[in-house]
């Protein structure tokens, strides 16, 4: 207890140095921890978003692709699908139920995507909830439009906003679909997914804004208004993706086969959860780099509180020399500089997770926004609480080499003040 | 002054050495090697003896911080040869008063709590304090009060922000709290002029004498010498060839 308190008087009186040090470690505990919560926040969200389809179809190209683009909304399709395929598959006797994707679209940044009303019904995301209504409801016409949350948020929108839709998916665009704007008739609540930056509209109404459009640009000389184009047929010809529920989950691998074979054009199906763990493995390895090194930046940390405390010995000698003089025990030498390491391992790895969930209390609103991830704060995972365990006994291990010096010092210099 | 208390105290000497030899390692000289020397339990002895001659080895021996070759030393009736490395840190903690020759205070520490030091690291030393003046910090008061640190501003101060002299009295104050019935100091003016040097010597010299403490005074500069009891010079006691 004597020796405790003294521990703590002696830090105080080396404070720079000490904060210096605890903060050396917060930092690397910071990252240390930051880069946990990330992956398996990301790993959550992710996992959260899976849509629960049974298979996902798509044109044939990389199952990680096709996933990313058909759900995440990252990154672009290679190849559409034939309508006629997808009408085919669609009326298979295996199948519950599809939902076609449309993509390639964008307003201000913000994914547009055509589906069917079956999206509203079938889409389903974190544990098996489905979409729900907050205001409006489900799109019944051609120019009708549902907003996810983050977008109505984000760009302040309002049911029967009017919006306009841009080809491509840059957050500017010149090539604007300005002759016809869509009807904001409903938005979505929050869901913590990308559906939450996602505009929707019926498949027929890409149709339309695409109907005098050929190859990506319009065609010149020929506008039609949008009423000419309500008279037209809006079938689309192609799709982009589309989502299979099974009636049975005992024909997966065999529906799984069957489409990958189909005969009229080449297609591919994929299993979501298990594309998904494809990608987690092959990120496992950039996660698995970034864990050591946030690692190496701990025990950075430590180094410097071990550099910290070993120079203060060599001047704390006789310190040592008038504490043994008052009838300390080497042992209690030994304790005083172990207690001083743990002290400071402590308070680093104290003041990292508080200045973490400072961070992320801050940051989480942005990073929800932009990137669909909902970053938990309190409490610390257990995971997390392994992690820090360990660097706290990896404070306790630094701290034996100092703790040590100092006991061969006191039983060496025993009384003799050595300058 | 021969009252009964001072006869019974005389009755067990403070040190009591015999055939005491002591070498840092088997492969060196013996630095030590002295056949019989005894304090007594309340006498003021001053030691002298040139620089090397193990004056400084000699007191941590006394204080148990090294442990003897060969020999008998007691302390205050406790055979320290027979106790553990522990048990005589246990024995310095309750029983000793130690003075250095400078650097003798914790920085860190405001000067009431490096007086109150010894306290924290003995029980015994505590309630002894407590019983004498009621409580721990009143018995530091009284003792720096008693060595002419009476200021009361200068209790909360930094030891690192006192003179030397003042660092040298606070030093004693601390040898002396809880009335350790020994208190062994190396040659702690040494750093003082010569004026403070005399001033500080009468003043431990009157408190181990109205604390009724054995003093063992090591220093070199011997016009000091007449304020104590018995002077002895090292080497006539040591049999251990000089090595300078
Ligand atoms: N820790 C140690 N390890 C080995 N030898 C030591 C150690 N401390 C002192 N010595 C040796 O023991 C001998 C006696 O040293 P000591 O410090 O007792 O002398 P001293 O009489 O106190 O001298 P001074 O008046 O200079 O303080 C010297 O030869 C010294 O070199
Ligand atoms: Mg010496």
């Amino acid at each position: 207890m004597a020796i405790l308190t003294l521990a703590g008087k002696s830090l105080w009186n080396r404070r720079l140095t000490s904060a210096l040090v605890v903060f050396a470690i917060a930092l690397s505990v910071i990252l240390l921890l930051g880069v946990e919560r990330l992956r398996t926040q990301a790993r959550a969200s992710f996992a959260n978003t899976l849509s629960g389809a049974d298979l996902i179809v798509g044109a044939r190209g990389g199952p990680i692709n096709l996933l990313l683009y058909s759900v995440f909304r990252i990154g672009d399709p290679t190849n559409n699908v034939n309508w006629t395929s997808y009408r085919t598959l669609a009326a298979h006797p295996q199948v519950a139920w599809t939902v076609p994707l449309s993509l390639g679209d964008s307003h201000r940044g913000f994914r547009v995507l055509g589906t069917s009303r079956a999206y509203f019904e079938h889409y389903r995301h974190g544990r098996n909830q489905p979409l729900r209504l907050a205001e409006g409801r489900e799109f019944e016409g051609v120019f009708d439009a549902v907003l996810g949350a983050a977008v109505a948020d984000r760009l302040g929108y309002r049911l029967d906003e009017s919006i306009v839709i841009a080809h491509g998916a840059g957050e500017v665009s010149f090539a604007l679909h300005d002759d016809k704007p869509f009807r904001v008739v409903g938005i979505l609540a929050r869901t913590g997914t990308p559906v939450d930056q996602t505009v929707h509209v019926s498949l027929e109404g890409i149709e339309a804004i695409h109907a005098d459009w050929r190859g990506g640009a319009p065609v010149p000389g020929l506008r039609l208004s949008a009423e000419q184009v309500r008279q037209l047929d809006l079938t689309p010809k192609t799709i982009t993706a589309f989502l299979v529920g099974l009636k049975s989950k005992t024909a997966i691998f065999r529906m799984q086969r069957e489409i990958n074979e189909f005969a009229a054009e080449p297609l591919l199906a994929i299993l979501p959860g298990l594309t998904l763990q494809q990608l987690w493995d092959l990120m496992g390895l950039a996660e698995n780099a970034l864990l050591i090194v946030s690692g190496l930046v701990v025990l950075v940390g430590l180094t410097v509180m071990l550099a910290a405390l070993l120079t203060g010995l060599n001047e704390r000698r006789r310190e040592m020399a008038i504490l043994r003089a008052v009838g300390a025990r080497p042992g209690q030498i030994f304790a005083l500089v172990l207690g001083e390491s743990l002290a400071l391992a402590l308070a680093g790895a104290a003041l990292g997770v508080l200045l973490l969930q400072g961070a992320l209390l801050l940051a989480g609103p942005m990073l929800q926004a932009r990137l669909g991830l909902a970053i938990a704060g309190w409490p610390p995972s257990s995971h997390e609480l392994i992690l820090l365990a360990a660097v706290l006994g990896c404070g306790f291990l630094a701290g034996l080499f100092p703790a040590w010096r100092a006991y061969r010092y006191s039983v060496a210099d025993g009384m003799t003040i050595r300058i | 002054m021969t009252g009964s208390s001072a006869i019974q105290a005389d009755a067990i000497p403070a040190i009591a050495i015999g055939g005491l030899r002591f070498r840092w390692r088997p492969d060196r000289p013996w630095v030590l090697d002295i056949p019989t020397f005894t304090l007594a339990g309340s006498e003021r002895l001053f030691l002298a003896g040139p620089s090397g001659s193990g004056k400084s080895t000699l007191l941590a021996l006394i204080a148990g911080i090294h442990r003897a070759t060969e020999g008998q030393i007691a302390v205050l009736g406790a055979d320290l040869t027979a106790l553990s490395g522990s048990a005589r840190d246990r024995f310095r903690a309750d029983r000793l008063g130690v003075i250095f020759q400078m650097f003798n205070l914790l920085p860190y520490l405001s000067v009431l709590e490096n007086v109150t030091l010894p306290c924290r690291f003995s029980a015994a030393r505590r309630a002894r304090a407590i019983a004498i003046a009621g409580s721990v910090s009143a018995e530091a008061r009284r003792l720096l009060a008693h060595l002419g640190l009476d200021d009361p501003g200068l209790e909360g101060r930094a030891a690192a922000e006192l003179s030397v002299g003042q660092q040298q009295r606070v030093a004693a104050a601390r040898a002396l709290i809880g009335r350790p019935a020994l208190i062994v100091a190396d040659e702690p003016t040494s750093a003082l002029d010569a004026d403070r040097r005399l001033d500080f010597v009468q003043l431990l010299r009157g408190e181990c004498e109205s604390a009724g403490a054995a003093l063992l005074f090591v220093g070199h500069d011997r016009s000091l010498a007449s304020h104590f009891d018995r002077v002895v010079e090292l080497p006539a006691l040591n049999a251990a060839p000089s090595v300078g």
